[in-house]
């Protein structure tokens, strides 16, 4: 009987312990978690604030009995934020699309067609892969100022089209189609761009889909190209005009209209990223960087 | 040239150009830059050839605070970072329940806007005449004085910085660690569990030289990732980097090229070239000291 109680103890023992330390990895948990969703919160809650119930505030406040939309109205009218939003649409979109097409044509190439140097060429684009942006970006920022495309789409743009690891991701999943295809497309006769719209690209297109995404995230995001490529804020996108915001625009003290500013400028990728938050984590995991 | 091959590279042909323009071409004039001294970029004319820009650079205060601000922060963030991120990581993995709705939310900071996010950063942690703000509210409960994170002392502002740094980088590198633990072959865990290992011990036995590959590869990343530390510092000080004290070495680069201390590609080419050859040499150090640590298969 001794022996039997001896377990039940040891065995209740050892459940307090898992529980425990289950308690302890949940509360871990929870506090990161915390720590990364209450800058959200915030930005939300201050954006919903009155001026004056803001200002007013000397011990912050956690939640508002009196929200507003008020600040919305001002971030787009007293600052051209529509504008912003619309370049940086105008700049994501368009890059990305160049992006593709120099990228689907260059991973064709290196995967399916057969011509003299190809291994040579490809072992060249890998190695431009370990070129560090900052170093080049002194050079195109006076190549563009040279060729007056300051101010301009097509500035901001061309230097920002192509990224060479994209196309080394395609390739590898171009390079998993199975070669019977590609002869069955030949003996019918069909041209080689034919059959990378009509075989390849829909394939590929998780990849596809996976490299348009990141493309849009580091656009969406992209902070120091811009800045250095633009002072006309008519060419301002997002980021720059968060800093200029910050720096000139309504007044340093009108926070919670700032922080509508910034609402609206994160809740696209924050949409987007909801919607494909499997995909974009999965392909950040195959490649991205950041940090 | 036969058809064949014709074809090949005209579909190459694109990327090419694209690289070729902004890529190649600027990686060697870069080299050229650096050594043109007292360039001109109106007129497009240099006295003479030699090290005199980064003898400038060199000695340049700003160059000497901005090196000392990144090396701090990348001593800091690396290291807290990886750390953090393997503590969190272990305890995603430890658990089933709720497990993807964690995953999810600490990967938001990824796809979020660093200028944006940093300003309300500077919110949360600024000292302004109406409020002292929510961190130095939560500092006052446990009797800590108002200290001014954004526009006072150096250690308060250094502290910021490292802050908002890991909490940009650690999504990356979650997922990551995350994605290798899950990897593991999970009859190694099977194996201990009937020797009755303890938890401590199947971490440091198992877990971490499975995944040590991966730590490496994050600590490598990690080093380069925030030696170009830039515009986390923006965000949360301002354009005006130098005046806050809070310079980098990427924005050193950056402001001797454009802005209101602008106009001379030549010191931001030698400050970009000293620091990757900073970079290179901490990753080859970093090589060095993984052979002896790294388990790899």
């Amino acid at each position: 009987m001794d022996k039997h109680t001896d377990y039940a103890k040891l065995e209740r023992a050892a459940r307090t312990r898992k529980a425990l330390a289950s308690i302890a990895v949940y509360a871990l948990l929870t506090v990161w978690a915390v720590i990364v969703l209450f800058p959200f919160y915030w930005m939300l809650l201050s954006s919903v604030k009155s001026y004056s119930a803001y200002n007013s505030e000397y011990i912050p406040q956690f939640f508002t009995l009196a929200p507003t939309l008020q600040n919305y109205v001002d971030a787009f009218t007293a600052v051209p934020l529509a504008r912003y939003f619309a370049n940086t649409l105008i700049f994501t979109v368009v890059t990305t699309l160049l992006m593709l097409a120099v990228t689907v044509l260059a991973a064709f190439a290196f995967a399916r067609l057969n011509f003299r140097g190809r291994n040579l060429a490809f072992v060249a684009f890998l190695s431009l892969m370990m070129i560090p942006n900052e170093l080049v970006i002194i050079t195109n920022f006076v190549t563009i100022t040279n060729l007056d495309l300051r101010n301009t789409f097509l500035g901001l743009i061309l230097p920002s089209v192509t990224s060479v690891f994209y196309i080394y991701l395609l390739k590898e999943n171009f390079a998993q189609v199975p070669d019977e295809l590609y002869y069955a497309a030949k003996v019918d006769n069909t041209s080689d761009l034919k059959y990378l719209m009509k075989v390849m690209i829909p394939i590929c297109k998780p990849t596809l889909v996976t490299i348009t995404i990141l493309k849009v995230i580091e656009c969406w995001n992209s902070y120091v190209w811009p800045r250095l490529i633009t002072d006309d804020q008519a060419y301002f996108l997002v980021s720059n005009g968060i800093q200029e915001i910050r720096e000139n625009g309504f007044g340093r003290e009108n926070v919670p209209a700032m922080m509508a500013a910034v609402v609206v400028i994160s809740v696209p990728l924050i949409v987007l990223f909801l919607i494909f938050h499997k995909k974009i984590m999965a392909g950040v995991a195959r490649g991205g960087t950041k940090g | 040239m036969d058809k064949k091959s014709m074809k090949g590279w005209l579909y190459l042909l694109p990327a090419i150009l694209f690289l070729g323009f902004f890529l190649v071409y600027p990686l060697i004039d870069v080299f050229i830059y650096s050594f043109e001294e007292g360039y001109n970029s109106a007129s497009q004319t240099y006295y003479g050839v030699g090290l005199y820009n980064y003898a400038y650079v060199l000695r340049d205060p700003y160059f000497l605070q901005a090196v000392k601000n990144t090396f701090i922060l990348v001593i800091i963030t690396v290291p807290v970072s990886t750390g953090l991120a393997l503590l969190i990581s272990v305890g995603l993995s430890s658990i089933k329940p709720l497990r993807n709705l964690y995953q999810t939310v600490y990967f938001l900071p990824y796809v979020t806007n660093t200028l944006a996010v940093g300003l309300v950063f500077m919110i949360l942690f600024k000292q302004t005449p109406y409020t002292d703000g929510l961190v130095n509210l939560i500092l006052g409960w446990f009797g800590a004085g108002p200290v001014d994170f954004i526009d006072g002392p150096y250690w308060a502002k250094m502290f910021v910085l490292c802050f908002y740094t890991v909490w940009v980088v650690m999504p990356f590198k979650i997922l990551i660690l995350t994605s290798a633990l899950a990897s593991v072959n999970q009859s190694y865990y099977n194996a201990a569990k009937v020797d009755g290992t303890s938890r401590l011990r199947v971490f440091t036995k198992i877990s971490l030289p499975m995944i040590s590959p991966t730590v490496f590869y994050l600590i490598i990343t990690g080093f380069i990732g925030a030696f170009k530390a830039y515009s986390d510092a923006v965000a949360l000080f301002g354009a005006n980097l130098n005046a806050a004290g809070m310079n980098t070495i990427v924005g050193y680069v950056y402001d001797m090229l454009y802005g209101d201390s602008g106009g001379y590609p030549s010191f931001a080419s030698a400050a970009a070239i000293i620091l990757f050859a900073i970079v290179l040499t901490i990753t080859c150090i970093n090589l060095l000291v993984s052979r002896k640590h790294v388990h790899y298969e």
